[in-house]
Protein backbone atom coordinates (compact mmCIF):
# COMPACT_ATOMS: atom_id res chain seq x y z
CA UNK A 1 0.00 0.00 0.00
CA UNK A 2 1.75 3.30 -0.53
CA UNK A 3 1.75 5.76 2.00
CA UNK A 4 0.27 9.27 0.68
CA UNK A 5 3.86 11.81 0.48
CA UNK A 6 2.55 14.97 2.35
CA UNK A 7 5.81 16.60 1.38
CA UNK A 8 6.82 18.99 -0.73
CA UNK A 9 9.65 18.10 -3.15
CA UNK A 10 10.52 21.46 -3.96
CA UNK A 11 9.96 23.21 -0.50
CA UNK A 12 13.36 24.89 0.33
CA UNK A 13 14.57 26.41 -2.67
CA UNK A 14 10.94 28.01 -3.12
CA UNK A 15 10.85 29.33 0.96
CA UNK A 16 14.98 30.88 -0.15
CA UNK A 17 13.27 32.21 -3.25
CA UNK A 18 10.54 33.29 -1.22
CA UNK A 19 13.22 35.16 1.53
CA UNK A 20 15.40 36.38 -1.11
CA UNK A 21 12.46 38.54 -2.76
CA UNK A 22 11.32 39.71 0.64
CA UNK A 23 14.56 40.55 1.36
CA UNK A 24 14.66 43.05 -1.86
CA UNK A 25 11.13 44.29 -1.55
CA UNK A 26 11.77 45.85 2.18
CA UNK A 27 13.58 48.89 1.08
CA UNK A 28 10.58 49.28 -1.54
CA UNK A 29 7.61 49.17 0.90
CA UNK A 30 10.08 51.96 2.82
CA UNK A 31 10.87 54.10 -0.36
CA UNK A 32 6.83 53.92 -1.15
CA UNK A 33 5.15 54.28 1.86
CA UNK A 34 2.90 52.06 0.99
CA UNK A 35 -0.39 51.63 3.43
CA UNK A 36 -3.58 50.11 1.68
CA UNK A 37 -4.69 51.18 4.95
CA UNK A 38 -5.11 54.73 4.75
CA UNK A 39 -8.25 54.12 1.93
CA UNK A 40 -9.98 52.24 4.69
CA UNK A 41 -9.28 55.00 7.41
CA UNK A 42 -12.79 56.45 8.41
CA UNK A 43 -11.44 60.35 7.46
CA UNK A 44 -10.73 58.89 4.04
CA UNK A 45 -13.35 56.91 3.61
CA UNK A 46 -15.96 59.80 4.24
CA UNK A 47 -14.10 61.77 1.71
CA UNK A 48 -14.09 58.86 -0.90
CA UNK A 49 -17.82 58.43 -0.32
CA UNK A 50 -18.48 62.15 -0.63
CA UNK A 51 -16.95 62.74 -3.78
CA UNK A 52 -18.01 59.48 -5.56
CA UNK A 53 -21.77 60.11 -4.19
CA UNK A 54 -21.80 63.09 -6.17
CA UNK A 55 -21.37 60.81 -9.35
CA UNK A 56 -24.90 60.09 -9.18
CA UNK A 57 -26.39 61.64 -11.38
CA UNK A 58 -24.42 62.80 -14.13
CA UNK A 59 -24.08 66.33 -14.76
CA UNK A 60 -26.65 66.68 -17.69
CA UNK A 61 -27.56 69.95 -18.07
CA UNK A 62 -27.63 71.51 -21.69
CA UNK A 63 -24.55 73.82 -20.98
CA UNK A 64 -22.24 70.98 -19.60
CA UNK A 65 -23.48 69.00 -22.38
CA UNK A 66 -22.03 71.38 -25.09
CA UNK A 67 -18.97 71.42 -23.21
CA UNK A 68 -18.45 67.89 -22.84
CA UNK A 69 -19.23 67.59 -26.89
CA UNK A 70 -16.54 70.32 -27.42
CA UNK A 71 -14.31 68.18 -25.55
CA UNK A 72 -15.14 65.20 -27.03
CA UNK A 73 -14.45 66.67 -30.41
CA UNK A 74 -11.64 68.26 -29.46
CA UNK A 75 -10.37 64.91 -28.36
CA UNK A 76 -10.57 63.46 -31.55
CA UNK A 77 -9.65 65.87 -33.44
CA UNK A 78 -6.09 66.19 -31.67
CA UNK A 79 -5.72 62.45 -31.95
CA UNK A 80 -6.66 62.27 -35.84
CA UNK A 81 -4.49 65.70 -36.36
CA UNK A 82 -1.54 64.52 -34.27
CA UNK A 83 -1.63 61.07 -36.39
CA UNK A 84 -1.68 63.18 -39.59
CA UNK A 85 1.32 64.56 -38.62
CA UNK A 86 3.00 62.02 -37.20
CA UNK A 87 2.88 60.10 -40.79
CA UNK A 88 4.33 63.50 -42.36
CA UNK A 89 7.31 62.37 -40.40
CA UNK A 90 7.18 58.33 -40.47
CA UNK A 91 6.62 57.17 -43.87
CA UNK A 92 10.35 59.27 -45.03
CA UNK A 93 12.08 58.36 -42.32
CA UNK A 94 11.11 54.44 -42.40
CA UNK A 95 11.83 54.55 -45.93
CA UNK A 96 15.24 55.80 -44.99
CA UNK A 97 15.68 53.73 -41.74
CA UNK A 98 14.29 49.98 -43.25
CA UNK A 99 17.14 47.47 -44.82
CA UNK A 100 14.66 46.16 -47.11
CA UNK A 101 15.62 48.98 -50.10
CA UNK A 102 19.33 48.50 -49.74
CA UNK A 103 20.79 48.22 -52.77
CA UNK A 104 23.72 46.69 -51.56
CA UNK A 105 21.16 44.05 -50.21
CA UNK A 106 19.90 43.48 -53.36
CA UNK A 107 22.50 42.43 -54.98
CA UNK A 108 24.23 40.32 -51.93
CA UNK A 109 20.85 37.70 -51.43
CA UNK A 110 19.57 39.71 -48.55
CA UNK A 111 22.40 40.49 -46.68
CA UNK A 112 23.18 44.07 -45.48
CA UNK A 113 26.35 44.82 -45.27
CA UNK A 114 28.44 46.76 -42.39
CA UNK A 115 28.36 49.90 -44.34
CA UNK A 116 24.95 50.36 -45.29
CA UNK A 117 23.49 49.33 -41.39
CA UNK A 118 25.96 52.40 -39.96
CA UNK A 119 24.28 54.86 -42.87
CA UNK A 120 21.27 54.18 -41.02
CA UNK A 121 22.03 54.55 -37.79
CA UNK A 122 21.15 58.17 -36.91
CA UNK A 123 17.71 57.65 -38.47
CA UNK A 124 16.90 54.78 -35.87
CA UNK A 125 18.82 56.49 -33.43
CA UNK A 126 16.22 59.77 -34.27
CA UNK A 127 13.11 57.08 -34.32
CA UNK A 128 14.37 55.92 -30.95
CA UNK A 129 15.20 59.20 -28.95
CA UNK A 130 11.59 60.39 -30.21
CA UNK A 131 9.39 57.61 -29.24
CA UNK A 132 11.39 56.68 -25.79
CA UNK A 133 10.47 60.07 -24.20
CA UNK A 134 6.44 59.16 -23.20
CA UNK A 135 4.09 61.53 -25.30
CA UNK A 136 2.81 62.73 -22.20
CA UNK A 137 6.39 64.35 -20.95
CA UNK A 138 6.57 65.69 -24.51
CA UNK A 139 3.02 67.33 -24.06
CA UNK A 140 4.11 68.95 -20.80
CA UNK A 141 7.11 70.43 -22.36
CA UNK A 142 4.68 72.00 -24.99
CA UNK A 143 2.28 73.08 -22.90
CA UNK A 144 5.33 75.00 -21.73
CA UNK A 145 6.54 76.45 -25.41
CA UNK A 146 3.06 76.90 -27.18
CA UNK A 147 0.94 77.68 -24.49
CA UNK A 148 -2.13 75.23 -22.89
CA UNK A 149 -4.40 73.88 -25.84
CA UNK A 150 -4.58 71.07 -27.76
CA UNK A 151 -1.70 72.19 -29.93
CA UNK A 152 0.38 70.66 -27.39
CA UNK A 153 -1.56 67.69 -27.57
CA UNK A 154 -1.23 67.66 -31.72
CA UNK A 155 3.15 67.73 -31.33
CA UNK A 156 3.38 65.59 -28.89
CA UNK A 157 1.23 62.64 -30.83
CA UNK A 158 2.81 63.70 -33.56
CA UNK A 159 6.61 63.10 -32.29
CA UNK A 160 5.59 60.28 -29.69
CA UNK A 161 3.56 58.43 -32.68
CA UNK A 162 6.25 59.26 -35.27
CA UNK A 163 8.90 57.49 -33.49
CA UNK A 164 6.96 54.40 -32.85
CA UNK A 165 5.22 54.35 -36.40
CA UNK A 166 8.35 54.76 -38.36
CA UNK A 167 10.24 51.86 -36.21
CA UNK A 168 7.16 49.65 -37.30
CA UNK A 169 6.89 50.56 -40.57
CA UNK A 170 10.52 50.06 -41.43
CA UNK A 171 10.35 46.47 -39.50
CA UNK A 172 7.33 45.63 -41.47
CA UNK A 173 8.95 46.70 -45.01
CA UNK A 174 11.85 44.08 -43.57
CA UNK A 175 9.01 41.27 -42.84
CA UNK A 176 7.59 40.82 -46.18
CA UNK A 177 9.27 38.88 -49.37
CA UNK A 178 12.01 40.73 -50.36
CA UNK A 179 12.51 39.17 -53.64
CA UNK A 180 10.62 41.16 -55.30
CA UNK A 181 11.77 44.30 -54.56
CA UNK A 182 15.26 42.97 -54.64
CA UNK A 183 14.49 41.81 -58.59
CA UNK A 184 13.41 45.29 -59.58
CA UNK A 185 16.09 46.90 -57.89
CA UNK A 186 18.54 44.36 -59.83
CA UNK A 187 16.93 45.11 -63.00
CA UNK A 188 17.50 48.62 -62.83
CA UNK A 189 14.44 50.79 -61.25
CA UNK A 190 14.35 53.02 -58.75
CA UNK A 191 14.31 52.32 -55.31
CA UNK A 192 10.97 54.39 -55.08
CA UNK A 193 9.53 52.31 -57.56
CA UNK A 194 10.77 49.23 -56.60
CA UNK A 195 9.22 49.82 -52.86
CA UNK A 196 6.07 50.87 -54.60
CA UNK A 197 5.67 47.70 -56.65
CA UNK A 198 8.28 45.34 -54.74
CA UNK A 199 6.79 45.98 -51.27
CA UNK A 200 3.91 48.36 -51.16
CA UNK A 201 1.63 45.30 -52.25
CA UNK A 202 2.39 42.88 -49.91
CA UNK A 203 2.96 45.19 -46.78
CA UNK A 204 -0.06 47.33 -46.98
CA UNK A 205 -2.23 45.36 -45.12
CA UNK A 206 -0.52 44.96 -42.50
CA UNK A 207 0.32 48.49 -42.88
CA UNK A 208 -3.01 49.87 -42.17
CA UNK A 209 -4.14 47.64 -39.75
CA UNK A 210 -1.01 48.84 -37.13
CA UNK A 211 -2.21 52.34 -38.34
CA UNK A 212 -5.62 52.74 -37.39
CA UNK A 213 -4.66 50.39 -34.03
CA UNK A 214 -2.12 53.51 -33.04
CA UNK A 215 -4.62 55.97 -33.90
CA UNK A 216 -7.11 54.38 -31.42
CA UNK A 217 -4.33 54.13 -29.01
CA UNK A 218 -3.46 57.90 -29.98
CA UNK A 219 -7.28 58.62 -28.74
CA UNK A 220 -7.33 57.48 -25.77
CA UNK A 221 -3.32 58.95 -25.16
CA UNK A 222 -5.07 62.43 -26.22
CA UNK A 223 -7.41 62.13 -23.45
CA UNK A 224 -4.90 61.42 -20.89
CA UNK A 225 -2.97 64.27 -21.90
CA UNK A 226 -5.43 66.59 -20.96
CA UNK A 227 -4.32 65.97 -17.66
CA UNK A 228 -1.07 68.39 -18.21
CA UNK A 229 -3.13 71.22 -20.11
CA UNK A 230 -3.35 69.75 -23.86
CA UNK A 231 -6.60 70.57 -24.38
CA UNK A 232 -9.82 67.88 -25.12
CA UNK A 233 -11.77 65.65 -22.27
CA UNK A 234 -8.62 65.02 -19.99
CA UNK A 235 -8.67 68.94 -19.17
CA UNK A 236 -12.25 68.73 -18.42
CA UNK A 237 -11.75 65.83 -16.23
CA UNK A 238 -8.93 67.69 -14.22
CA UNK A 239 -10.72 71.15 -13.92
CA UNK A 240 -14.02 69.64 -12.32
CA UNK A 241 -12.30 66.88 -10.53
CA UNK A 242 -10.28 69.97 -8.82
CA UNK A 243 -13.69 71.68 -8.28
CA UNK A 244 -15.06 68.44 -6.41
CA UNK A 245 -17.52 68.41 -9.23
CA UNK A 246 -18.48 64.55 -8.56
CA UNK A 247 -21.42 64.98 -11.78
CA UNK A 248 -19.50 66.16 -14.26
CA UNK A 249 -16.50 63.41 -13.52
CA UNK A 250 -18.96 61.02 -14.03
CA UNK A 251 -20.26 62.53 -17.04
CA UNK A 252 -17.10 62.49 -18.82
CA UNK A 253 -15.79 59.38 -17.50
CA UNK A 254 -18.83 58.09 -19.40
CA UNK A 255 -18.26 60.49 -22.96
CA UNK A 256 -14.62 58.63 -22.28
CA UNK A 257 -15.61 55.03 -22.13
CA UNK A 258 -18.00 55.54 -25.18
CA UNK A 259 -15.38 57.28 -27.21
CA UNK A 260 -12.86 54.51 -26.68
CA UNK A 261 -15.64 51.81 -27.54
CA UNK A 262 -16.23 53.72 -30.97
CA UNK A 263 -12.76 54.18 -31.30
CA UNK A 264 -12.19 50.45 -31.02
CA UNK A 265 -15.97 49.80 -32.90
CA UNK A 266 -14.50 51.98 -35.71
CA UNK A 267 -11.02 50.75 -36.10
CA UNK A 268 -12.13 47.25 -36.16
CA UNK A 269 -14.51 48.35 -39.16
CA UNK A 270 -11.76 50.11 -40.55
CA UNK A 271 -8.99 47.30 -40.60
CA UNK A 272 -11.96 45.09 -41.96
CA UNK A 273 -13.06 46.71 -44.71
CA UNK A 274 -8.87 47.80 -45.83
CA UNK A 275 -7.01 45.31 -44.48
CA UNK B 1 -19.31 48.31 -55.54
CA UNK B 2 -16.65 47.08 -53.09
CA UNK B 3 -14.02 49.70 -54.62
CA UNK B 4 -16.58 52.58 -54.27
CA UNK B 5 -17.16 51.30 -50.55
CA UNK B 6 -13.17 51.63 -49.82
CA UNK B 7 -13.20 55.28 -52.02
CA UNK B 8 -15.90 56.69 -50.08
CA UNK B 9 -13.49 55.14 -46.90
CA UNK B 10 -10.50 56.48 -47.87
CA UNK B 11 -12.19 60.37 -48.85
CA UNK B 12 -14.07 60.06 -45.37
CA UNK B 13 -10.51 59.79 -43.49
CA UNK B 14 -8.92 62.45 -45.56
CA UNK B 15 -12.31 64.78 -45.51
CA UNK B 16 -11.91 63.88 -41.05
CA UNK B 17 -8.29 64.55 -41.07
CA UNK B 18 -8.94 68.22 -43.00
CA UNK B 19 -11.85 68.59 -40.31
CA UNK B 20 -9.69 68.06 -37.46
CA UNK B 21 -6.90 70.72 -38.82
CA UNK B 22 -9.73 72.94 -39.81
CA UNK B 23 -11.36 72.49 -36.12
CA UNK B 24 -8.59 72.85 -33.68
CA UNK B 25 -7.36 75.86 -35.91
CA UNK B 26 -3.65 74.81 -35.69
CA UNK B 27 -1.51 78.05 -36.01
CA UNK B 28 1.37 76.15 -37.60
CA UNK B 29 2.39 78.91 -39.71
CA UNK B 30 2.69 81.32 -36.55
CA UNK B 31 4.06 78.40 -34.82
CA UNK B 32 7.29 77.80 -37.22
CA UNK B 33 7.32 81.09 -38.91
CA UNK B 34 7.63 84.64 -37.02
CA UNK B 35 10.45 83.97 -35.08
CA UNK B 36 8.43 80.74 -33.66
CA UNK B 37 10.79 78.06 -33.98
CA UNK B 38 13.58 80.29 -32.76
CA UNK B 39 11.90 80.79 -30.02
CA UNK B 40 11.41 77.02 -29.05
CA UNK B 41 14.49 76.24 -30.58
CA UNK B 42 15.70 78.85 -27.45
CA UNK B 43 13.40 76.73 -25.00
CA UNK B 44 15.16 73.40 -26.21
CA UNK B 45 18.79 74.97 -25.36
CA UNK B 46 17.69 74.97 -21.95
CA UNK B 47 17.36 71.52 -21.99
CA UNK B 48 21.16 70.84 -23.09
CA UNK B 49 22.95 71.68 -19.64
CA UNK B 50 21.44 69.12 -17.30
CA UNK B 51 22.29 69.98 -13.76
CA UNK B 52 24.53 67.85 -12.58
CA UNK B 53 25.30 68.78 -9.28
CA UNK B 54 25.94 66.30 -6.46
CA UNK B 55 22.81 67.47 -4.50
CA UNK B 56 20.82 67.13 -7.20
CA UNK B 57 21.64 63.94 -8.74
CA UNK B 58 21.33 62.72 -5.11
CA UNK B 59 17.34 64.42 -5.06
CA UNK B 60 16.89 62.74 -8.70
CA UNK B 61 18.07 59.42 -7.06
CA UNK B 62 16.23 59.22 -4.77
CA UNK B 63 13.40 59.89 -6.88
CA UNK B 64 14.16 57.55 -9.10
CA UNK B 65 14.25 54.96 -6.43
CA UNK B 66 10.84 55.84 -5.48
CA UNK B 67 9.44 55.17 -9.07
CA UNK B 68 11.15 52.09 -9.38
CA UNK B 69 9.35 50.88 -5.73
CA UNK B 70 6.03 52.59 -6.96
CA UNK B 71 6.05 50.40 -10.51
CA UNK B 72 7.35 47.12 -8.62
CA UNK B 73 5.46 47.30 -5.51
CA UNK B 74 1.92 48.25 -7.37
CA UNK B 75 2.62 45.30 -10.24
CA UNK B 76 3.43 42.89 -7.50
CA UNK B 77 0.01 43.73 -5.31
CA UNK B 78 -1.74 43.51 -8.48
CA UNK B 79 -0.51 39.96 -9.10
CA UNK B 80 -2.09 39.32 -5.89
CA UNK B 81 -5.12 41.22 -6.50
CA UNK B 82 -5.58 39.86 -10.29
CA UNK B 83 -5.45 36.73 -9.14
CA UNK B 84 -7.85 36.65 -6.41
CA UNK B 85 -10.09 38.15 -9.33
CA UNK B 86 -8.75 35.76 -11.72
CA UNK B 87 -9.87 32.87 -10.34
CA UNK B 88 -13.63 33.73 -9.39
CA UNK B 89 -13.47 35.75 -13.09
CA UNK B 90 -12.59 31.79 -14.80
CA UNK B 91 -15.46 30.08 -13.36
CA UNK B 92 -13.94 28.27 -10.73
CA UNK B 93 -16.38 29.66 -8.39
CA UNK B 94 -19.87 29.42 -10.36
CA UNK B 95 -21.34 31.71 -12.75
CA UNK B 96 -22.88 34.52 -10.20
CA UNK B 97 -19.41 34.90 -9.08
CA UNK B 98 -17.89 35.18 -12.38
CA UNK B 99 -19.66 37.85 -13.84
CA UNK B 100 -19.21 39.81 -10.98
CA UNK B 101 -15.60 39.32 -10.65
CA UNK B 102 -15.81 40.00 -15.00
CA UNK B 103 -17.47 43.32 -14.38
CA UNK B 104 -14.99 44.76 -11.95
CA UNK B 105 -12.35 43.80 -13.54
CA UNK B 106 -13.51 45.63 -16.21
CA UNK B 107 -14.73 48.25 -14.17
CA UNK B 108 -10.61 48.72 -13.22
CA UNK B 109 -9.27 48.22 -16.27
CA UNK B 110 -11.73 50.97 -17.98
CA UNK B 111 -10.20 53.67 -15.72
CA UNK B 112 -6.76 54.79 -17.40
CA UNK B 113 -4.06 54.99 -14.45
CA UNK B 114 -3.96 58.77 -14.08
CA UNK B 115 -7.64 58.91 -13.30
CA UNK B 116 -6.93 56.41 -10.59
CA UNK B 117 -3.80 58.86 -9.55
CA UNK B 118 -5.83 61.46 -9.35
CA UNK B 119 -8.69 59.68 -7.40
CA UNK B 120 -6.35 58.50 -5.22
CA UNK B 121 -4.34 61.33 -3.76
CA UNK B 122 -7.41 62.67 -3.17
CA UNK B 123 -8.17 59.39 -0.52
CA UNK B 124 -4.71 59.06 0.35
CA UNK B 125 -2.82 62.00 0.26
CA UNK B 126 0.02 63.22 -1.86
CA UNK B 127 2.95 60.88 -2.32
CA UNK B 128 4.21 57.53 -3.56
CA UNK B 129 1.38 56.03 -2.01
CA UNK B 130 -1.34 56.86 -3.68
CA UNK B 131 0.96 56.10 -6.95
CA UNK B 132 1.58 53.00 -6.11
CA UNK B 133 -2.30 52.15 -5.70
CA UNK B 134 -3.11 53.46 -8.57
CA UNK B 135 -1.12 51.62 -10.53
CA UNK B 136 -2.35 48.47 -8.42
CA UNK B 137 -5.78 49.13 -9.26
CA UNK B 138 -5.58 49.87 -12.59
CA UNK B 139 -3.07 46.67 -13.49
CA UNK B 140 -4.68 44.57 -10.94
CA UNK B 141 -7.62 45.20 -13.70
CA UNK B 142 -5.58 44.35 -17.04
CA UNK B 143 -3.19 40.90 -14.98
CA UNK B 144 -6.65 40.20 -13.91
CA UNK B 145 -8.21 39.59 -16.95
CA UNK B 146 -4.99 38.06 -18.96
CA UNK B 147 -4.67 35.64 -15.80
CA UNK B 148 -8.16 34.48 -16.17
CA UNK B 149 -7.86 33.38 -19.87
CA UNK B 150 -4.77 31.72 -18.36
CA UNK B 151 -6.35 29.95 -16.54
CA UNK B 152 -9.07 29.18 -18.72
CA UNK B 153 -6.57 27.61 -21.33
CA UNK B 154 -4.46 25.94 -18.90
CA UNK B 155 -4.96 21.96 -19.42
CA UNK B 156 -7.02 20.40 -16.39
CA UNK B 157 -5.51 16.91 -16.43
CA UNK B 158 -2.51 17.02 -14.05
CA UNK B 159 -4.95 18.74 -11.25
CA UNK B 160 -7.64 16.27 -12.27
CA UNK B 161 -4.70 13.60 -11.78
CA UNK B 162 -3.92 14.59 -8.11
CA UNK B 163 -7.63 14.97 -6.93
CA UNK B 164 -8.32 11.21 -8.33
CA UNK B 165 -5.24 10.24 -5.96
CA UNK B 166 -7.40 11.89 -2.93
CA UNK B 167 -5.29 15.43 -3.10
CA UNK B 168 -7.30 18.49 -2.05
CA UNK B 169 -8.38 21.21 -4.05
CA UNK B 170 -5.58 23.50 -2.75
CA UNK B 171 -3.10 21.02 -3.62
CA UNK B 172 -4.32 20.01 -6.92
CA UNK B 173 -4.19 23.51 -8.31
CA UNK B 174 -0.85 24.84 -6.36
CA UNK B 175 0.63 21.22 -7.94
CA UNK B 176 -1.68 20.64 -10.66
CA UNK B 177 -2.10 23.92 -12.55
CA UNK B 178 -0.20 26.30 -11.07
CA UNK B 179 3.13 25.27 -12.47
CA UNK B 180 1.84 25.50 -15.86
CA UNK B 181 0.81 28.36 -15.49
CA UNK B 182 3.35 30.12 -13.79
CA UNK B 183 5.66 31.21 -16.67
CA UNK B 184 2.89 32.80 -18.73
CA UNK B 185 1.56 34.56 -15.41
CA UNK B 186 5.42 35.83 -15.52
CA UNK B 187 5.29 37.07 -18.81
CA UNK B 188 2.12 38.84 -18.68
CA UNK B 189 3.66 40.24 -15.20
CA UNK B 190 6.83 41.95 -16.79
CA UNK B 191 5.32 43.00 -19.37
CA UNK B 192 2.91 45.12 -17.41
CA UNK B 193 5.65 46.10 -15.09
CA UNK B 194 7.70 47.68 -17.94
CA UNK B 195 4.35 49.51 -18.67
CA UNK B 196 4.54 50.60 -15.19
CA UNK B 197 7.38 52.01 -14.70
CA UNK B 198 6.81 54.71 -17.64
CA UNK B 199 3.36 55.12 -15.94
CA UNK B 200 5.23 55.40 -12.84
CA UNK B 201 7.39 58.01 -13.84
CA UNK B 202 4.44 60.54 -15.04
CA UNK B 203 1.79 59.82 -12.36
CA UNK B 204 3.73 62.65 -10.44
CA UNK B 205 1.84 65.07 -12.38
CA UNK B 206 -1.24 64.42 -10.38
CA UNK B 207 1.06 64.57 -6.99
CA UNK B 208 1.75 60.98 -6.62
CA UNK B 209 5.25 61.38 -6.23
CA UNK B 210 8.89 59.73 -8.07
CA UNK B 211 10.21 61.32 -10.40
CA UNK B 212 7.32 62.96 -12.16
CA UNK B 213 6.61 65.47 -9.03
CA UNK B 214 10.05 66.15 -10.00
CA UNK B 215 9.34 66.78 -13.55
CA UNK B 216 6.21 68.66 -12.66
CA UNK B 217 7.79 70.72 -10.44
CA UNK B 218 11.03 72.15 -12.02
CA UNK B 219 9.14 72.58 -15.54
CA UNK B 220 6.86 74.80 -13.27
CA UNK B 221 9.85 76.84 -12.04
CA UNK B 222 11.01 77.06 -15.28
CA UNK B 223 14.11 74.92 -14.03
CA UNK B 224 15.25 73.53 -17.29
CA UNK B 225 18.35 71.99 -16.68
CA UNK B 226 17.02 70.36 -13.18
CA UNK B 227 14.62 69.09 -15.82
CA UNK B 228 16.90 67.74 -18.20
CA UNK B 229 18.56 65.58 -15.59
CA UNK B 230 15.13 64.13 -14.62
CA UNK B 231 14.27 63.41 -17.97
CA UNK B 232 17.02 61.33 -18.93
CA UNK B 233 17.09 59.86 -15.03
CA UNK B 234 13.65 58.66 -16.76
CA UNK B 235 15.27 57.47 -19.63
CA UNK B 236 17.57 55.57 -17.75
CA UNK B 237 15.28 53.40 -15.43
CA UNK B 238 12.79 52.00 -18.13
CA UNK B 239 16.00 51.07 -20.17
CA UNK B 240 17.34 49.76 -17.30
CA UNK B 241 13.94 47.92 -16.03
CA UNK B 242 13.69 46.57 -19.54
CA UNK B 243 16.58 45.18 -19.91
CA UNK B 244 16.16 43.50 -16.49
CA UNK B 245 12.77 42.27 -17.38
CA UNK B 246 14.51 40.39 -20.40
CA UNK B 247 16.87 38.69 -18.42
CA UNK B 248 14.57 37.56 -16.05
CA UNK B 249 12.06 36.49 -19.26
CA UNK B 250 15.16 34.97 -20.53
CA UNK B 251 15.72 32.92 -17.45
CA UNK B 252 12.06 31.71 -16.40
CA UNK B 253 9.67 32.20 -19.25
CA UNK B 254 11.46 30.34 -21.91
CA UNK B 255 12.31 27.34 -19.85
Amino acid sequence: MLKADARDPALLPRLLFTLLALAVLWPGLQLSELNPGVLLQAENREQIANFTRAFWPPAHDAEFLQLLYTATLQTLAVATAGMALALLLAIPTSLLASRALSLRAASRSGRAGGWSRLVRMPVRGLLIFLRSVPEIVWALLFVRAVGLGPTAGVLAIAITYSGMLGKVYAEIFESVDQRPAHALMQGGSGRLAAFGYGILPSAVAELVSYTVYRWECAVRASVVMGFVGAGGLGQQIDLSMRMFAGGEVASMLLAFFGLVLLADLLSRFLRGRLA
Amino acid sequence: MNRLVNLLVISAIVAAVVASFGYLQLDLHALVGDGGLGQMGEYAGRFLHPDLSTEHLRAVGHGALETLAMSGLGTLLAMVLGMLLALPAAGRFGWPLQSVARLLLNALRAIPELVWAALTVLAAGLGPNAGTLALALHTAGVLGRLFAEALENAPVEPAAAIRLQGGGQVAAFCFGTLPNLWPQLLAYSLYRWENNIRMASVLGFVGAGGLGQMLYTTLSLFQEAQASTVIMAMLVLVLLVDAFSDVLRQRYVRA
